[in-house]
């Protein structure tokens, strides 16, 4: 038996005023350590506040931004993408090569769309073999993850002219992350722009409503005449989309092309862990994509912390963990309260 | 060692004295004195709300008391958990089961005791304790059967036998038959009789009046957490129940309902249709008119509403709406004016964990919306519009899950209404609701009846079929077996039809 701290429904008859129920328990539980946190490494260190530090700490994790409020999408509609970071590699990899082998402006262009495009496409084929297909989006996109890793090595050995890395050291494409209009990096710019979007679009249209309504109960959304199938490919499609700009992004940021798999894996779990800090529920149905921006930045500021306050890097991954196993913790807890 | 406990249990005095409790400043609960006499069957009826869950709450553990106490065997008694109860011998057989789908019949009855050798499930023993406990009961329960497999019915068998055999005196069943159909309601019927003459007592929580009036021997009332009334069953007549549940007369159960126009249109043309759990259904309904459809769970009712709306694919037939061809698929059928009130609302029907208001504007989102996106004014007025109309009172951006059962149904009846149909499809519209709600509910389908609508309603309660069509189809096996209407429509032939010896008629 579960229901043992249940409340007996309010009817219209005996309606009780509950106060607990009416605190908005998820946004306070990432906005309330966010600041504390912001506030914490404000006074412990003065590099902290530096524009030089804060707008370093942003440009490194709009990549990330983008891929993980795309990825909310897909968490709210109750699917799960653990292909994310290969296919930021995948989409950086395709990228890199049309530069190399094209050449030019015109081999910027063709390598951006190239990438984008692929991203996309990766996303398609998630969604489709885990709707239609009926695959476990967890199995799916761990299947298909491995699958792009495989075909990303392919296509940089046919990149590659020589040993090491493409580099891609192409004025042309470069300053894509070097621009910065007002004083802001351009990265910082397009992740800002992509998580306003992605966040209205939940928020205010009919296919965020239908996006939530496919994650908190999919039989319900279908006989309520959605196209559940068809809503849960879109967010894995966006969030293909997502992890391509994102590679292309990082691509322009560092210049040269990503070719350790740890790279991806370190993607997928931070963008996970972000949505999870957010307070995003795993199970689907409820999130919001602000939360998971605090929830990737309150992550980006420890870890920035621990290099400010020089506490061994170590300790990051654990207090990483810890912090995981409270938020989906709080979810449990929350999900009891609120039944 | 688990005891097999049938006439050796232990019985139970069970008192309340002066029981109260508040939730969150409002007295859900007020000054209640009761004493359940051991080998009785004792109902509680009272509307949604009137503090019946919480009273039986109470007694099984989960809630304590905020004054008053509770008195076993002439022995205060403080349940700090469920499982205190449960050792003192009151156990709960809820309206959601909580069994494991993956373990066999047996192995759930005894969950927790099985008997053990060196460490292993001594299954023979399993076996044996386990028909032991099933001959006294009467029950008939594959012991080797998985219990994910089994029908609701069946499952309700289970947790009742789980709750024996850890020695339960007093049994608390909560609207056990809300799932059942006829045969099966009958079967448990007899069990909880025979629980009684073996010393047990029965707490019977049901909305069902005429189940409560047949099966128990007290009867308690509830209004808003105040005791009105217990006496004897014999005393009660469906009507004082329902008068002293609401504190007024209801009128008829059944709200007055005028057949459709000899003249009018047919709405809904349904023609050899197949799909899985239906084998070649044609039927029409009528502009105006509420067409029934009766039989046993599992007898294909849900299957053939279903498969009209398109939410399985039809292997073939075809269905017409205003004589438009309606393709397999759910948009189609919303497009064309087919409406599915399904029948569970908790599983199919509402997306408990968002707002009222968005629940109702779910299937019609597109027409408070311009080009994607949602238009907020817009769907508050529309939502509050419909919500008025099906009467559901207060703040429409609360979690739909805050409603009561009856709530809940009218907040997919306002979806349906919220879209234009011609055909409305109502799946078990009043399971797990309240009197007063049901009341409601009926209303709303002969309104819409009223308004032309063809009405398709299906029900395991055969009171209810006859209360609100003019038209009943009998369903067996995937089939219409038998039609009724007017002087014929009586329990009696629907019941017969509905149980008819399959073999028999199949030659026909």
């Amino acid at each position: 038996m579960t229901n043992t701290t249940q409340v007996e429904p309010s009817s219209g008859v005996t309606s009780r005023p509950n106060f607990l129920r009416h605190i908005p328990w998820r946004s306070i539980a990432i906005v309330v350590p966010f600041l504390a946190v912001f506030i914490a490494l404000s006074i412990g260190s003065p590099a902290f506040l530096s524009p030089l530090n804060i707008g370093n700490v942003l440009d490194r994790q709009s990549g990330m931004l983008i891929v993980a409020a795309a990825s909310t999408l897909v968490l709210i509609a109750g699917g799960l993408d653990l292909s994310v970071g290969a296919t930021y590699m995948f989409t950086a990899v395709i990228c890199g090569t049309m530069i190399v082998k094209v050449g030019g402006v015109g081999g910027v262009a063709l390598g951006i769309i190239a990438g984008v495009l692929a991203g996309l496409i990766v996303g398609i084929i998630n969604g489709v073999i885990s709707t239609y297909l009926k695959i476990n989006p967890l199995i799916a996109t761990l299947a298909m993850s491995f699958i792009i890793l495989g075909a990303t090595k392919l296509v940089s050995q046919f990149g590659k002219t020589g040993v090491g890395q493409i580099r891609v050291d192409v004025e042309e494409f470069t300053w894509l992350a070097k621009t910065k209009p007002l004083g802001v990096s351009l990265p910082i710019w397009i992740a800002f722009v992509v998580v306003v979007i992605l966040g209205i679009v939940l928020w205010r249209t009919t296919f965020g409503r239908y996006v939530y309504a496919t994650g908190g109960n999919a039989e319900a959304a279908r006989l309520a005449g959605i196209r559940v199938n068809l809503v849960r490919i879109s967010t894995f499609a966006l969030a293909g989309l997502a992890a391509g700009l994102a590679g292309v992004i990082d691509l322009a940021r560092t210049p040269s092309v990503p070719e350790n798999d740890s790279i991806a894996t370190t993607l997928t779990f931070t963008v996970l862990a972000g949505i999870v800090v957010g307070g995003t529920s795993i199970l689907g149905g409820e999130g919001a994509v602000w939360r998971t921006v605090l929830g990737i930045l309150f992550i980006a500021m420890l870890y920035n912390g621990f290099t400010l306050l020089r506490i061994d890097p170590l300790f990051q991954g654990i207090a990483l963990g810890v912090i995981i196993l409270l938020a989906v913790g709080f979810d449990a807890w929350s999900k009891l309260r609120s039944r | 060692m688990p005891n097999t406990a049938s006439s050796d249990a232990p019985q139970l005095l069970v008192e309340l004295r002066g029981v109260g409790k508040t939730f969150g400043g409002t007295s859900v609960l007020d000054d209640i004195n009761l004493v359940f006499q051991p080998g009785a069957v004792h109902a509680l009826v009272g509307e949604n709300g009137a503090g019946k869950s919480t009273l039986s709450k109470i007694i099984s553990g989960v809630y304590s008391a905020d004054s008053g106490t509770l008195v076993v065997n002439g022995e205060e008694v403080d349940f700090g958990s469920p499982r205190e109860a449960l050792d003192r011998g009151i156990a709960t057989i809820a309206q959601d089961l909580a069994l494991v789908p993956a373990l066999t019949v047996a192995e759930n009855v005894f969950l927790g005791r099985e008997p053990r050798t060196g460490g292993f499930l001594d299954r023979r023993t399993l076996r044996r304790q386990f028909v032991d406990l099933a001959e006294g009961t009467g029950f008939e329960l594959n012991p080797d059967a998985k219990v994910g497999s089994l029908r609701t019915a069946d499952q309700q068998k289970v947790e009742i036998l789980r709750a024996l055999a850890r020695g339960a005196s007093f049994i608390i069943m909560d609207e056990p038959t809300a799932a059942l159909s006829g045969h099966d309601m009958e079967l448990l019927h007899g069990v909880v009789r025979r629980l009684a003459a073996s010393g047990h007592t029965v707490l019977l929580i049901s909305h069902y009046l005429s189940e409560v009036l047949e099966l128990s021997d007290n009867i308690t009332i509830l209004r808003d957490g105040h005791h009105i009334r217990t006496g004897p069953a014999a005393a009660e007549t469906e009507a004082t129940l329902i008068e002293g549940m609401l504190g007024r007369t209801l009128g008829s159960v059944f709200p007055e309902n005028s057949p459709a126009a000899a003249d009018a249109a047919d709405v809904l043309v349904v023609t050899d249709l197949m799909a899985p759990g239906v084998n070649g259904v044609s039927l029409t309904v009528r502009a105006g008119e509420i067409v029934g459809l009766a039989g046993l769970v599992g007898a294909g009712r849900s299957e053939i509403a279903h498969a009209i709306y398109g939410a399985v694919r039809r292997a073939g037939g075809t269905v017409e709406v205003d004589g438009v061809d309606s393709s397999s698929s759910i948009p189609a059928a919303l497009h064309n004016g087919i409406f599915l009130i399904p029948e569970s609302r908790k599983e199919q029907g509402l997306v408990l964990s968002r707002p009222i208001r968005q629940n109702v504007t779910l299937s019609n989102l597109l027409q408070v919306a311009t080009g994607g996106w949602v238009r907020p004014t817009r769907e508050k007025l529309a939502a509050r519009d419909m919500l008025e109309r099906v009467t559901v009172a207060g703040d429409d951006r609360r979690n739909v899950s805050a409603l009561s059962g009856g709530n809940q149904q009218k907040v997919l009846f306002a979806r349906a209404l919220q879209r234009s149909r011609s055909v409305l499809i109502a799946d078990e519209p009043t399971r797990g609701v309240d009197v007063g709600s049901r009341r409601a509910i009926y209303d709303l389908i002969v309104d819409q009846a009223a308004a032309g609508i063809g009405v398709l309603v299906i029900s395991s309660d055969v009171e209810e079929i006859l209360g609100l069509a003019h038209r009943i189809l009998v369903i067996r096996n995937g089939r219409i077996v038998a039609e009724f209407a007017g002087e014929d429509m009586t329990e009696e032939n629907v019941l017969t039809a509905a149980f008819a010896d399959p073999i028999t008629k199949e030659t026909s």
